[in-house]
Order: structure tokens, then sequence, then C-alpha cells
């Protein structure tokens, strides 16, 4: 990936903005951003609409918690592991997705999110309904101490970058290529001597992985790890974001995620805190219907007439 | 001693909810042929297509490629043994550039299309090739147009580039120059005819000049069932050919129009 001066200029707003924004805040859009940009990997690059992330968002939460709180590990090998069950979760559910088509791969992801959700409702080690509060942020390497909210942000910054590199490579990388062909004709794909489902799977499972390694993070970040993160609402909040930004763009993703977190932060703060739901419902179909490029694709037309 | 045959079909049915869509077909192509499938439309010559590369199953029969059941195989694998097929209404990737899209061939056997940790200029070794392959059909000064730009024609002679780049022993062709203009029709006949040096084309084609011109050997299909078999000049003779196919008024008139401008 070369890196242009968009990249750069986001990059040092990245730096700076712990400055003067509440840095957990700030931590808590990369976490999403990172979701999302894991989601668009599917659904922007593949063709394939999951309605089952979330379940991977908090199977990389609740096994970093609990390796923090009961395996004495160092943080980035929590994540690491966390992020890795995620995978590893992704590629049981994605051999099964993988097979059907459309609507029905949307329904099986669900089916299969629902199932770990009921599992860990009920596993003792998640803390059920309580979830896992007071996860201790530990020393980064042993070394640097995550303690500080700053800190905590900039190594979120670094995991988030690190994924987006992937996520980019990925879409630009000879497997990204059979990708597209796939995303383009599937049949013709098949024709040159594709398995595509294969093709399918192991996009399904980086995807997954990196839905992980952004929960993982992000029950850092917050200290918890709770069923939110794995309800089927989380699940349809990251096609929210990723259809707000605009699907199938690189900086999509992180936008729609730092639009609908911050509306969430003002909103339910205020007296519109109960029509959270519907506001959110709301602009969901307004994006669908009116906005199909997502805020990219209207920025994109702005700087056109403007500067075009 | 038999003939040398690259694909057989034997008792070869697919029934649809009701009818039969292939009737006991027994189709024999020869290595090195340029062999014919025609009949009018709804006789079954897609379906037998999709039969050949298992894009659909069949309800009974068998399918052999040089001597070997491959009846149960999957799709991908038909065409990584060598049977490659193009598709009826183009087949091609538009949101890639022309070489893109060739090179999306060459680049299965390179072992890396797993690869997505490395950045996709080390697909740039195979520029070179794709470009032969593009000069082949015609399309050199076209590399690097979006394909989704292209004419109708030159999607087909870039579905052919593409296929070409597999190198397949056994090319299938469905109706490669319909809706073409008379120029095109003409240029990918001729591309047909160059291509099929060292390997084997089974086609389906409309055109019976076409026909005439390049297959070997043709069989006529008609509801799903052969109704006869032989060289053109054989099966253009017959009655029942006449009647069912080209006796028809709309298929004679545009043969005679055919005739005309070739
Ligand atoms: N998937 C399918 N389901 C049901 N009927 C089909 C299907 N595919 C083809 N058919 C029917 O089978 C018959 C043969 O179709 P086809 O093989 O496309 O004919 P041709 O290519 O000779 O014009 C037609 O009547 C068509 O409607
Ligand atoms: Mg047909």
């Amino acid at each position: 990936m070369k890196l242009s001066k968009l990249h750069i200029a986001l990059l040092l707003v990245a730096l700076v903005a712990p400055f003067v924004l509440y840095p957990v805040f700030l931590a808590k859009i990369l976490c999403f951003a990172l979701f999302a940009c894991a989601f668009n990997l599917l659904l922007g690059y593949v063709g394939l609409l999951s309605f089952g992330h979330a379940a991977f968002l908090g199977t990389g939460g609740y096994i970093t918690g609990w390796l923090m709180m009961n395996a004495n590990l160092t943080p980035e090998l929590a994540i690491l592991l966390g992020t890795a069950a995620a995978g590893l979760l992704g590629a049981l559910y994605g051999k099964l997705a993988v097979k059907r088509e459309g609507i029905y791969f949307a329904m099986v992801t669900l089916a299969l999110a629902q199932l770990i959700f009921f599992v860990y409702l009920q596993a003792p080690f998640t803390g059920g309904e309580d979830g896992m509060q007071g996860i201790p942020r530990g020393e980064l390497f042993g070394l640097i101490d995550l303690s500080d909210n700053l800190t905590m942000y900039y190594f979120v910054l670094a995991v988030f970058l690190f994924g987006f590199w992937l996520i980019n490579r990925t879409i630009h990388s000879p497997f990204g290529q059979v990708l597209k062909a796939i995303r383009e004709n599937e049949p013709r794909a098949v024709s040159l001597g594709y398995n595509v489902n294969d093709y399918k799977w192991v996009a399904f499972m980086i995807s997954a992985a990196l839905a992980g390694l952004a929960g993982a993070t992000k029950s850092l970040v917050f200290q918890l790890a709770s069923l939110t993160d794995v309800h089927w609402h989380m699940s349809g909040e990251v096609v929210l974001m990723t259809l707000v930004g605009g699907v199938g763009t690189v900086f999509g993703p992180l936008l729609g995620a730092g639009a609908i977190v911050t509306m969430q932060n003002y909103l339910s703060g205020g007296e519109l805190g109960n029509y959270i739901h519907i506001i959110m419902g709301a602009i969901f179909v307004i994006c669908v219907l009116a906005f199909r490029g997502g805020l990219v694709g209207e920025l994109q037309k702005l700087v056109k007439r403007n500067f075009g | 001693m038999s003939a040398d045959y690259v694909l057989e079909s034997r008792n070869l049915v697919k029934a649809f909810k009701g009818f039969t869509a292939v009737d006991d077909v027994n189709l024999k192509v020869t290595r090195g042929h340029i062999h014919a499938l025609i009949g009018p439309n709804g006789a079954g010559k897609t379906t037998v297509f999709n039969l050949l590369t298992k894009f659909l199953s069949p309800t009974s029969g068998r399918i052999l490629f040089n001597g070997q059941d491959i009846t149960p195989m999957k799709p991908a694998a038909i065409a990584r043994a060598g049977v490659v097929r193009s598709f009826q209404i183009s087949a091609v990737f538009p949101q890639l550039t022309v070489l893109e899209n060739v090179r999306v061939a060459l680049q299965r056997k390179e072992g890396n299309s797993f690869h997505f940790w490395r950045p996709q200029r080390i697909l740039d070794r195979l520029n070179d090739r794709a470009m032969e392959l593009l000069t082949s059909v015609g399309l050199e000064s076209f590399a690097d147009a979006r394909t989704m730009d292209l004419s109708y024609g030159r999607k087909r002679a870039l579905e052919i580039a593409t296929t070409l780049a597999l190198d397949p022993e056994l090319m299938l062709l469905d109706e490669p120059t319909q809706g073409m203009g008379h120029e095109d029709v003409g240029r990918v006949a001729d591309l047909i005819k160059q291509v099929s040096a060292g390997r084997t084309i089974l086609m389906v084609e409309h055109n019976l000049h076409v026909v005439s011109k390049l297959a070997d050997r043709i069989t006529v299909l008609q509801r799903g069932a052969i109704l006869t078999e032989g060289d053109y000049a054989t099966v253009s003779t017959d009655p029942r050919v006449q009647e069912a196919y080209m006796g028809t008024a709309a298929a004679a008139e545009a043969n005679a129009q055919q005739e005309e401008t070739a």
C-alpha cells in the first residue's frame, strides 16, 4: 500500500487527537473501526453479508479478558490468543456458512452467532448477565503500563494500524485478486479452476480473526467483556457502520464507525437516549435509500464538485 | 481399434421438474476436432455443457474425459483437469482490467493465490505472458482498459484469451459468436480456428456458416436427444434436420443472410 497524503494527514490527526478529545472515547472509535473494516473485507470485497460478526468480537473480548484475569499473561499475548480464538471460531463457522449464498449465508451466520450467545450466557467463566468486570490492562511486553489512558490509546492505535494495513494488503494481494474475481463473476472463477468456497473461507477467517482482535483490544480499553458484544444488535451495528461509511471502500468503515460511536455517545447522555434505536434505524433507512455510497461516496462527490 | 475420444458422455440424462432437458445423450468428441453442437433454442445444448463441466449434476449417466470417469468431480476440479468452458452470456470480470482478467487465469498455477500477505505486484511477472495472450486475440492495445468498457465482441475475445491462459486440452464454447456483428463473427471464427491447433473444441453455435467453416463433426440436438451426427454435408442434407432446425422459416432466412454476407 502506498501512503497517500490522505493517509499521512489522517495519521497526524490520530496522533494529536487524544490531546483534544478523551482518549478512551477515541480508542473506542478505533476498536469499532477495526471491527467494521474486518466486516467490510467480507461484505465489500467478497460480497458476503455476515449477520453474526458479534460472535467474533465477543469471543476475542471474553478470551482475552479471561486470560488477563486468570492466566497472568502480558496483554499482547492475551490479545493474540483472543484473536486466535476468534479466528478458530471463524474457521468453524466459515466452513459451514460459505456453502450458502445470499440471504442464506446471512441466516447461517446469524444462527451460529445466536448459538454462541447462549453459550456465553450460560458458561460460568463469562460472568453471565454481569459480564467480566475489572479486567486488568497489564503491562505491554511486561514493560509498558497500559493503565494510563493515553498510553492505552496509542497502543490501540498501533493495533488498529496493523489491522488496517493487513486488510488493505489482503485486498491488494494475489489472494485479493481472486476474491475480486469471485465477487465479479463466481461461475467464471469456478470455470477457471478456483475452488471458490475455499477462498471465501480464508477471507472469512481473516475477517473473524480481525473482528476478534478488535474485541480483544476493546476488552482491555474498557476493562470489561459483556454480552453486549455478542448480542445480535452488535452484528447489526457493524452492518450499519459499514453502510453509513461506504461499503467496499477503504475508509468507509472507519468513517462510519466514527459517526455511529460519536452519535451514540452524544445521544445516550442526552434526553434522546430513549430513542437511540429509532434514530439509528432511521439513519440506516436514509443511508440505504438515499446515499448508496455512504459517507465516503458523498465526500467524494463533494470533492469532485468543488475541486474536480 | 476405436477412435481416440477426448470426451464421452454415456446415457447422459438431466431431468428438471416435470421434463427431461437432456435425454440419453451419448456424445463422443474426437481428439483434435472442432465439434459443433447445434439444435433449436431450448434443445438442451447449454444444459449439456453444464453437465459436462458439472455446473449441473446429471440425473443419470456418466462422463468420461480421456477415458476416465469424471462424473463425481467438482466443477473447479474438472477445469483444473483440462476441460474449460465459456458461458453463453459473456463471462468476464467487469471491474478488473483486461490484463488482470487474463492474469487471474494464469495466476492459479503460480500457487500463490492464497497468499494474502504478499503484494499484488508479485503477479507482474505474469504480465508478459498475459500480453502475449491478449495479442493473440487482438486486444493488446486494451490491456489497461477496464473490462466493462469493452465492446461485446471484444469481451468475447477476452474470454477466449482468458480460457487459453489455462491451456485447456478441451475447450467448451457456448455460442461464442452470439449477438455479434458480421465483422466480429468472422474475427472470432478465425480465432477459434487458430486456437484449435493442438487442442479439442466443443462448441455450441447457431451461425451455420461458422459451423460449416469450422466443424469437423456436428451433433444435432433436438428436445434433449441426439437427432443425428456427421459432417456438415451429411447433417445439412438430412431431411429430419432440415425439418427440425433449418426448415423453419426464420432459420432458413437467417442462414441465407449469412451465406450472402460471407
Ligand atoms: N436450471 C433449470 N431449471 C429448469 N429448467 C431448465 C434449467 N436450465 C434449463 N432448463 C430448461 O431446459 C431446456 C433446455 O435449455 P438449454 O439447455 O438452455 O437450451 P439451449 O442451450 O439448447 O437453448 C429449456 O426448456 C430450459 O428452459
Ligand atoms: Mg443455450
